[in-house]
């Protein structure tokens, strides 16, 4: 198993990073090497052995639906890069047509 | 004012309490430390004196008023800045949330307010929480004041340093894969890691959430122990928080009494591969323990060898869905917005420009464990070797009170070494991370310098979940056996800085 550059391109699509050639370059190489060494835990994975996703045995936690103070509408904007209208103001999200 | 920054933080709030100082001058001590050596050791990212000065002052005024204090009231703190500070700068080393202010306090944040901790600032750590070596901070890195030429561990080297360096009695870290653990090794200090779920994790960024968690940074056991109280406790802003009462650590850090405590020596954290300094140094803290009364046996953890490999799927895993929201619409960066981009192409172009090489490598790696025809084989599997070591230590666990082991395979090594060989550098963590995809606590404390190079090492204590108090019995006595062996704090050896 070797991953490949385009691989490295791909993956940073769908996880919304615009790699450089370098980075590409670069990333496959180590990735490739993390990869044969993290792809032991098949070793110990058999089919009898349920998955852990969380160390607590958690379901799900609920509280009242009571109203309690929150941030203002200002405090919630303090870090936008842009606003509008007490509003977050982005970059368009659908194309022109 | 040297004397000031040398006291233990149940010293420093005794004599708060006392009126033989008051909150200002320590404060102000700490603050002329910083001013005088941060330069050099870069612990801090951040340094809030206003707000540092006016905490102390209300301390003064409660005093004065006769109000009643609480038992750190007054003590300056060094913060991880990975806690939200409501009006101070936030960045968790990373160039994506530079300028950042948060709009609320972190529950640790808040609850240590209330406790009347005077905190001092914000401190340098590899971006978010990301590494070994402090060194993928995007603020530059922090030096070891052991030898500022050596990593000070990480993610939370600048805690550790700050601590070290004198800058600070007590700070605060996170622990997602040994982030307090390892700097308290390599620094001479101690860190624990609280059982998940015993320090809220509400206004800590996330890194990887099944593993993360907060906890306390101190030179002694005691104080660590005051902290840990302090920050501890059910949060009902955080669904994975422990409905639970924090152990009895400052009870079991006063007694210190290990007599007739069975203690388990882990057989696969140990041995080859390890630095000959490290191994003795363990060695001689396990006859300590044994000179002390407990019972020390042997035990063998075998799935414990597939624990790094299971983390560097898991934590990627995890990292790369929690960092999703940093998408330059809310909050920090956004690059490129010039009007005939879309929001797309704005959230890659920022992403790009604003996480460095550690969080990105790791994002693709958790993208590609995650991705169709690739999950069963590696986010899987991983799952299920978390699975195997919880049985590990559950087995342990029946059999003794505590297992113990070298915290790190290596003492400090020199800044660079490792930062572009990610797998070297995950190495660091081989015997912190069981701990963490088990959800157990553990400690780090100071157990001597390694003889070929005078750097100190750590001696790692686990218990089982919620049973934190058993760190801190066993921490203390193995502290004070130590202080009387060499007649003095470890970090008394450290170099002038």
């Amino acid at each position: 198993m070797s991953i490949t550059r385009e691989e490295v391109a791909h993956l940073g699509r769908l996880a919304r990073l615009e790699l450089s050639g370098d980075e590409l370059d670069h990333f496959a190489g180590q990735l490739d090497d993390i990869i044969g060494a993290v792809a032991r835990v098949s070793e110990v994975a058999a089919e009898d052995v349920p998955p852990t996703s969380h160390p607590l045995p958690l379901t799900n936690v609920m509280r009242a639906d009571t109203v309690r103070p929150s941030l203002t509408p200002q405090q919630a904007l303090s870090g936008a890069p842009a606003q509008e209208q007490q509003r977050f103001k982005v970059p368009q999200i659908l194309g022109e047509d | 004012m040297t004397e000031i920054i040398k006291l233990t933080a149940a010293q420093t709030a005794e004599k708060i309490a006392s009126g033989e100082l008051t909150a200002v001058e320590v404060a102000e001590a700490h603050l002329a430390r910083i001013e005088a050596v941060d330069e050099k050791v870069h612990a801090f990212l951040h340094i809030d004196r206003e707000g540092a000065l006016a905490q102390a002052r209300a301390v003064d005024a409660k005093r004065a008023a006769g109000e009643p204090l609480g038992p750190l009231a007054g003590v300056p703190l060094a913060m991880k800045d990975i806690f939200t500070t409501e009006g101070v700068p936030t960045t968790v080393g990373s160039k994506i949330l530079e300028g950042w202010i948060p709009p609320y306090d972190s529950t640790v944040t808040r609850k240590l307010k209330a406790a009347d901790v005077v905190i001092l600032g914000k401190t340098n750590m590899d971006e978010f929480a990301m590494g070994s070596s402090t060194e993928n901070s995007a603020y530059g890195p922090t030096g070891n004041p052991w030898d500022l030429t050596r990593i000070p561990g990480g993610s939370g080297g600048g805690s550790a340093a700050a601590l070290a360096a004198y800058e600070a009695p007590l700070a605060l870290g996170t622990d997602t894969g040994g982030s307090i653990r390892q700097p308290a090794a390599v620094t001479g200090t101690v860190g624990v890691k609280p059982t998940y779920g015993g320090v809220s994790r509400y206004g800590m960024v996330a890194f990887s959430s099944s593993l993360d968690q907060g906890g306390p940074c101190a030179r002694t056991v005691l104080d660590a122990a005051l902290l840990h109280e302090a920050i501890g406790g059910h949060d009902p802003l955080d669904s994975t928080s422990i409905d639970a009462p924090v152990p009895p650590v400052v009870e079991a850090a006063r007694s210190g009494d290990v007599r007739g405590m069975r203690i388990g020596v882990v057989k696969e954290l140990g041995g080859e591969g390890y630095q000959p300094g490290v191994v003795q140094r363990f060695e001689e803290s396990v006859e300590v323990l044994r000179g002390l009364g407990a019972e020390v046996v042997e035990i063998s953890c075998p799935s414990f060898v597939y624990a790094l490999a299971a983390y560097y799927l898991i934590a990627p895993s995890e990292c790369s869905s929690n960092l999703a929201r940093f998408d330059a619409m809310r909050y920090g960066l956004r690059v490129g917005d010039d009007g005939t981009k879309s929001a797309e192409e704005v959230t890659a172009l920022t992403r790009e420009a604003g996480f460095g090489p550690e969080v990105k490598r790791r994002i693709i790696l958790g993208t590609y464990a995650l991705s169709s025809g690739y999950y069963d084989a590696y986010y899987g599997s991983a799952q299920k070797v978390r699975t195997l070591i919880t049985r590990d230590f559950e087995k342990a666990f029946e059999q003794v009170d505590v297992l113990v082991s070298p915290t790190t395979p290596t003492t400090a090594f020199p800044l660079g070494e490792r930062v572009d060989d990610p797998l070297a550098m995950y190495l660091v963590d081989l015997c912190t991370i069981p701990v963490n995809l088990a959800g157990n606590a553990a400690m780090s404390l100071p157990c001597g310098l390694a003889p070929e190079d005078g750097l100190p090492v750590g001696l790692q204590i686990i218990a089982p979940a919620l049973k934190d108090d058993r760190l801190y019995r066993v921490g203390a006595a193995v502290e004070a056996a130590f202080v009387k062996k060499w007649g003095h704090a470890l970090l008394e050896e450290a170099p002038q800085l």
